[in-house]
């Protein structure tokens, strides 16, 4: 009896409860019910499991904080095999271009340099692309047409990246190589951007499927964004006479602004960790290139390729250490996200 | 809530059953070098169908085969490049050839079908070290006069993994080109020089680049050009012949291997060799195999199925154009068996 | 003030919207391309000996999947009895508990972190973890990689239902006497029973199309499943390999374990946000 006191919702105001309203925790007084004497007579059950309460919260507690924990624990499993890597090479690891197993010389350079590069490329195509493709859904589809052509962006998340792979490598890189790659090679070709063999696979075709595979998730983020500018602000823009494209760009992108950006890095941080569709498109090649045509690697790709067959502990601990090189800029990447989206979503909680 | 425990109760159970079944059959894992997959895979197949005894052998690499049976991971390891004896001994494996074959590069030109190419140590060197870079250039095309070449970019295809393909190319690449020898050297996985390249995981991988892009050129083990039709080039040989890559030439050139003087392990190379029909770079791959069993039936399985391999394999191996061992050579590793490997002090085989 | 002569505002306006038509249009593109594209080269490769039999070397015809699609199904299924339990707690924690709490918070913050980090790093957590003292490859450490990209799913979908049953149930609960571990065990999760289910269904298809974490951790295997603590067979690595591969029938057979893969994961995303949506509105 005496518990179920405790939880009252919202305070003791007047206030219909609402769903989803804090439960406060309130001291109540115990009722006339258990002060009096009968109270004893009446024979009230004692609680089976007095324990249990806290011991439940526990339970939860830990299993909550088992999440960051892993962080933590991955953080340092990373950190404890990469060590004999950075002991021999240093800093210089980050900076080095030589990828040499049979001279045991390390570096990450080219490694980082197509992650970034290839992300780089994504986000140019997918950024754009959509906050348009946002736009579209909040402001110009009707609801019917909105719900299903979100949805179906949405599925571009669900599938799988090993399909982006087999797609990239089969159908698209082929299509690159014959059609695109000539073309932008003879018309661009001043350019050292637009040099060499129509391979097909390289970097820019790694860019665009990371491109398609980010597009879900910035649009997605985007569209609540967009949501979430309240209707009063963009209607009285409207009613100034301003179009939709002003109001959007006078008024919900710097509304949203925070948001739209914590959008974009969580596709960045999706982009950067792609791991089966660069592998299959980037070429595997450890070397900096100037040009997109140029095959390439990302961290993602070189640990993909070469972690079954890496025999001295050297080659493993680089390996590991090109691993946690990508952890820290993922981990740095989304954690600016959570941080940018959560600001949004608070500000906006607490109303206009 | 019961539903669900009640389910996760009974997959458990299940999962355990397994758990304990496979304790039970023997299944034997082997990792290792690609070289040899096409020809393991069907003995392994074949193998299983006649006895029911299972062997996996995953194709990763040599590099993969020799960590993982160095870290004592699978049964048995593959691979291209063979141990020192002093790495040997450290490690306490055994280690003996099972299958000889030939690397052979591999090209995508249009118009142009299998052997039609020749090619010799110096272009080939030139090509791999990213000194030639266009299929029309006139070290090439004087090999090749009655071919029109085409103005096509040469991209090189090789390997991203540790492999013994790689150890056999480069070590005869080391041996007929000085330049290549001091600039890139020999082993399972070098620094690529060709600024237009791309890499492959496993022989596979390779074959499977050359096939998707114009005017590549990759090495790979014969049977993956083989089976799937891609075209191959003539080399130069020691005794200055253009050869084709076929079963003869490579036996051609595995007849000259003198596997008395090989030192322990049987660590012979046979890129190289002399004689006017040997193609240049053979290749022979080895098992490694710990030489203290912790199980004696498991590992008179393993040597059983070895001993099936020699003395019945060998239709399977030569239709994909892999040497399988002579006789003599068989006798001594086998020999070498009864010696090396054994469980609890006693020996495995026979 | 600069003011535009009225025709150039709407021709902007005009022009801003058809780059919104056409994005939008660019995206459904991709969409049906990658999807039509894994149907068509998918299908030829569905047979009998697809669904039922062993791999066949390459060349070797009648070879299939079979292994590999249940291997998939036993890592799934194991993971997902890692992960729930322990991600449904967490989520409890969160939604019932952890209004107040800065752990409450640290968690949701790390639970969205952990979502975000690449499959393959927490593939190489499982290789150290488990791989390397366990001296074998092994199903074991495959599940577990793939338990640990569950978790987070689980945790989020399940906060998110259980902060939807509404207080009025709990209140009524309480008041008769029942301690707080019953409520949220006893009424909550049942109020809330068919959108863990969907979250737990989500997470599920998210960890069967992964690839990177099995890689080295679970590699593969021609053989039937015997033992999940060696090389376990797996859809994801076999298409890796067979795609990779130059032999015609092999790749053949990924496009199909592809279209398998595929269909499975998008039925049961259709499905789960279908479900959503009803339960949200």
């Amino acid at each position: 009896m005496a518990l179920g006191g405790r939880y009252l919702q919202g305070g003791l105001g007047g206030h219909p409860p609402h769903d989803g309203q804090r439960m406060k925790k309130v001291l109540t007084l115990p009722t006339a019910l258990e002060t009096s004497p009968d109270f004893a007579r009446i024979g009230v059950r004692k609680k089976p499991f007095p324990k249990a309460d806290p011991f439940f919260r526990g339970l939860t507690a830990s299993c909550a904080v088992l999440v960051p924990l892993l962080i933590a624990a991955i953080f340092s499993e990373l950190l404890h095999y990469s060590l004999p890597a950075f002991k021999k090479f240093g800093l210089s690891f980050l900076i080095s271009q030589e990828w040499n197993p049979v001279t045991g010389q390390f570096g990450a350079a080219s490694s980082i340099f197509g992650t970034l590069v290839s992300t780089f490329i994504a986000m140019i195509i997918a950024v754009p692309l959509s906050l348009a493709i946002a736009l579209f859904l909040v402001e110009l589809a009707p609801p019917k047409l909105s719900r299903a052509v979100g949805t179906m962006i949405e599925l571009l998340a669900a599938i799988p990246s090993i399909i982006y792979g087999m797609w990239g490598l089969f159908v698209f890189a082929p299509l690159m190589a014959r059609y695109v790659q000539p073309v932008l090679g003879h018309y661009l070709g001043v350019l050292p951007l637009f040099q060499g063999p129509p391979l097909g696979i390289g970097m820019l075709t790694a860019g665009i499927i990371l491109a398609v595979m980010i597009l879900p998730f910035i649009s997605a983020v985007t569209r609540d964004v967009f949501q979430l500018v309240p209707p009063v602000v963009k209607e009285s823009a409207f009613g100034l006479g301003a179009t939709t494209w002003e109001v959007t760009f006078k008024v919900t992108i710097p509304y949203g602004l925070v948001g739209i950006i914590g959008a974009c890095f969580l596709g960045l941080g999706r982009a950067l960790g792609e791991t089966m569709a660069v592998t299959f498109v980037i070429g595997n090649s450890h070397r900096i290139s100037a040009s997109l045509f140029a095959p390439g690697n990302s961290i993602a790709s070189a640990l993909a390729n070469e972690f079954t067959e890496a025999t001295e502990p050297l080659y493993i601990s680089s390996l590991i250490a090109l691993g946690l090189i990508l952890f820290v800029i993922t981990w740095t990447v989304q954690v600016i996200s959570q941080i940018l989206l959560r600001r949004m979503y608070r500000a906006w909680s607490v109303g206009l | 809530m019961k539903r669900f425990a009640f389910l996760a109760l009974v997959s458990t159970i299940l999962l355990v059953l397994s758990g304990l079944a496979g304790a039970q059959e023997i299944a034997l894992n082997g990792a290792g070098a690609t070289f040899p997959f096409p020809v393991y895979s069907q003995w392994a197949f074949k193998y299983a169908q006649l006895t029911g005894v299972k062997i996996n052998y995953q194709a990763i690499g040599s590099g993969g085969g020799i960590a993982q049976i160095k870290a004592k991971t699978v049964d048995f390891g593959g691979t291209d490049e063979p141990l020192k004896p002093e790495d040997l001994k450290e490690s306490g494996l055994a280690q003996f050839p099972m299958v000889m074959g030939g690397v052979v590069p591999i090209v995508n030109l249009s118009g142009l079908g299998a052997n039609q190419l020749r090619l010799d140590a110096e272009t080939l060197a030139g090509i791999f070290l990213g000194k030639i870079t266009r299929w029309n250039d006139p070290a090439i095309q004087k090999l090749n006069p009655e071919i029109k070449l085409p103005e096509v970019a040469i991209t090189v295809a090789h390997r991203t993994d540790g492999s013994g393909t790689t150890y056999i190319f480069t070590h005869y690449l080391s041996q007929v080109s000085p330049e290549w020898k001091e600039k890139v050297g020999t082993g399972k996985a070098v620094k690529w020089l060709a600024k237009a390249s791309v890499g492959g995981k496993g022989n596979a991988g390779v074959a499977g680049q050359v096939q998707s892009i114009a005017g590549a050129i990759g090495y790979v083990e014969y049977a993956y050009a083989f089976q799937n039709k891609i075209p191959t080039v003539k080399l130069q040989n020691k005794a200055g012949k253009f050869v084709e890559p076929n079963l003869e030439t490579f036996q051609a050139a595995a007849a000259h291997a003198d596997w008395e003087k090989a030192p322990p392990g049987f660590g012979l190379m046979l890129t190289h060799q002399p004689g006017e029909a040997s193609w240049p770079i053979v290749g022979a791959t080895w098992i490694l195999m710990h030489k203290n069993q912790p199980e004696a039936d498991k590992a008179k399985a393993l040597l059983k199925f070895f001993d099936w391999c020699y003395k019945n394999g060998d239709k399977m191996a030569k239709e994909l154009h892999y040497v399988p061992l002579p006789d003599n050579l068989v006798k001594m590793v086998e020999a070498y068996w009864t010696k090396e490997i054994k469980a609890k002090g006693k020996p495995v085989w026979p | 003030m600069k003011t535009r002569p009225p025709w150039g505002r709407k021709l902007l306006n005009l022009s801003v919207c058809l780059w919104a038509g056409i994005s939008a249009s660019l995206g459904l593109v991709a969409l049906f391309w990658i999807i039509t594209t894994v149907v068509i080269k998918g299908f030829r490769a569905f047979d009998f000996h697809f669904f039922t039999a062993l791999p066949t070397p390459p060349g070797v015809p009648g070879g299939g999947v079979a292994n590999a699609i249940l291997g998939t199904a036993v890592l799934t299924a194991l993971a997902t009895l890692a992960a729930v339990p322990i991600g449904m707690l967490a989520g409890i924690f969160l939604g019932e508990f952890g209004q107040d709490a800065k752990i409450a918070d640290f968690s949701r913050f790390a639970a969205n972190v952990l979502m975000g980090m690449p499959s393959i790093i927490i593939g190489v957590f499982a290789y150290g973890l488990l791989v390397v003292p366990m001296g074998s490859f092994s199903g074991y450490a495959g599940a577990f990689a793939l338990a640990v990209i569950m978790l987070p799913v689980v945790s989020r979908t399940t906060e998110d239902m259980v902060r939807l049953v509404p207080n009025t149930l709990r209140e009524s609960a309480l008041a008769l006497g029942a301690p707080r571990w019953r409520v949220t065990l006893g009424i909550v999760f049942r109020a809330a029973k068919s959108g863990l289910l969907t979250g737990v269904l989500l997470a599920v298809a998210r960890v069967s199309g992964e690839t990177a974490p099995l890689l080295f951790i679970a590699l593969n295997s021609p053989y039937w499943l015997t033992s999940l603590a060696k090389p376990t067979p797996n859809l994801t690595v076999t298409i890796f390999d067979y795609a990779m591969s130059p032999y015609a029938d092999w790749q053949q057979k990924a496009w199909g374990a592809s279209l398998l893969i595929t269909l499975g994961i998008l039925a049961v995303t259709v499905m789960t946000r279908w479900t959503l949506r009803e339960k949200k509105s």
